[in-house]
């Protein structure tokens, strides 16, 4: 295993995010899924555009706080080769779009109403994912 | 302006989670992804951390007739599994594995400029706009 395991970071970081979703769910009315909001920013409709859009510079303002204090936890040292990373936003773009939803929104939206979509949807990327990463990092030569 | 300091709230909570959960760090969520490697099994905790967050907001929304910011809420009421569903969770798997971001953390990460994340986040939106060309079509 390796020895970057957080468990506490990542329980109270997950927490944070369940709680965000609420606010979004209990507050707003809406499913808290990134890529339905980013698509709604995208392509805006009367009364879905100005939280999309503020919820998207939220991000970036955790994101550059980040950056200022505690740029090792946004580095992107994924060490892939431009062109990967270019058709990897390609796939995910799409994907999400086309699957309606990604990791919050199936993941931690869906999953947390017993959705039987989701949970087909969240075991599909989750276990393409690791067969992805595991043929890539093989391919690239991982430790 | 109720609704965008919601929604301003809850980005700046929701992107500070994924920060502290080391979403935001494409290496960590790889590292997840490919069990054959490294294997960091944080991110389970991530998603068990949300979900027992967030079950208990779910199980709120029958007794609120309406949002308390006003206005109805809209939610997901598809049950059925199709192709759409399942060949897209392929494409994102794919590419989550690939480049180790999905949309949020692409999101939250792209604030600090560097020109890998940037480059996923504009592929990620021309992806986007691809498919709803598609969807048009």
């Amino acid at each position: 295993m390796s020895d970057d395991f957080t468990p506490l970071a990542s329980s109270l970081g997950g927490a944070l995010i369940g709680l965000a979703s609420a606010l979004v769910l209990l507050v707003q009315g809406r499913v808290a899924g990134v890529s339905g909001i980013l698509d709604g920013v995208l392509h805006p409709r009367p009364g879905e555009f100005a939280w999309r859009a503020a919820f998207v510079a939220g991000l970036g303002v955790a994101g550059g706080a980040a950056a200022l204090l505690a740029p090792a936890l946004v580095s992107a040292s994924s060490d892939r080769p431009p062109v990967l990373i270019a058709l990897a936003g390609l796939l995910v773009g799409f994907g999400t779009r086309l699957g309606s939803g990604c990791t919050s929104g199936h993941g931690v939206c869906g999953l947390s109403r017993f959705s039987r979509r989701s949970l087909v949807s969240v075991i599909t990327f989750l276990a393409v994912g690791a067969l992805t990463a595991v043929l890539v990092g093989r391919w690239l030569g991982s430790p | 302006m109720k609704a965008v300091l919601l929604g301003l709230g809850a980005g700046v909570l929701f992107g500070t989670g994924l920060v502290l959960a080391g979403m935001t760090r494409p290496a960590k969520v790889i590292a997840f992804l490919d069990v054959a490697g490294d294997w960091d099994p944080s991110l389970a905790f991530v998603v068990v951390g949300a979900i027992a967050v967030h079950l208990v907001a779910w199980r709120l929304v029958p007794r609120l007739g309406r949002p308390l910011g006003g206005g109805h809420f809209a939610l997901p009421t598809r049950t059925d599994i199709d192709a759409r569903l399942v060949v897209g969770a392929v494409l994102f798997g794919l590419g989550w594995g690939l480049g180790g971001y999905c949309p949020g953390p692409a999101l939250t990460a792209a604030a600090s400029g560097a020109p890998s994340t940037l480059l996923f986040v504009g592929a990620m939106i021309v992806g986007i706009w691809a498919h709803a060309r598609w969807e048009a079509r």
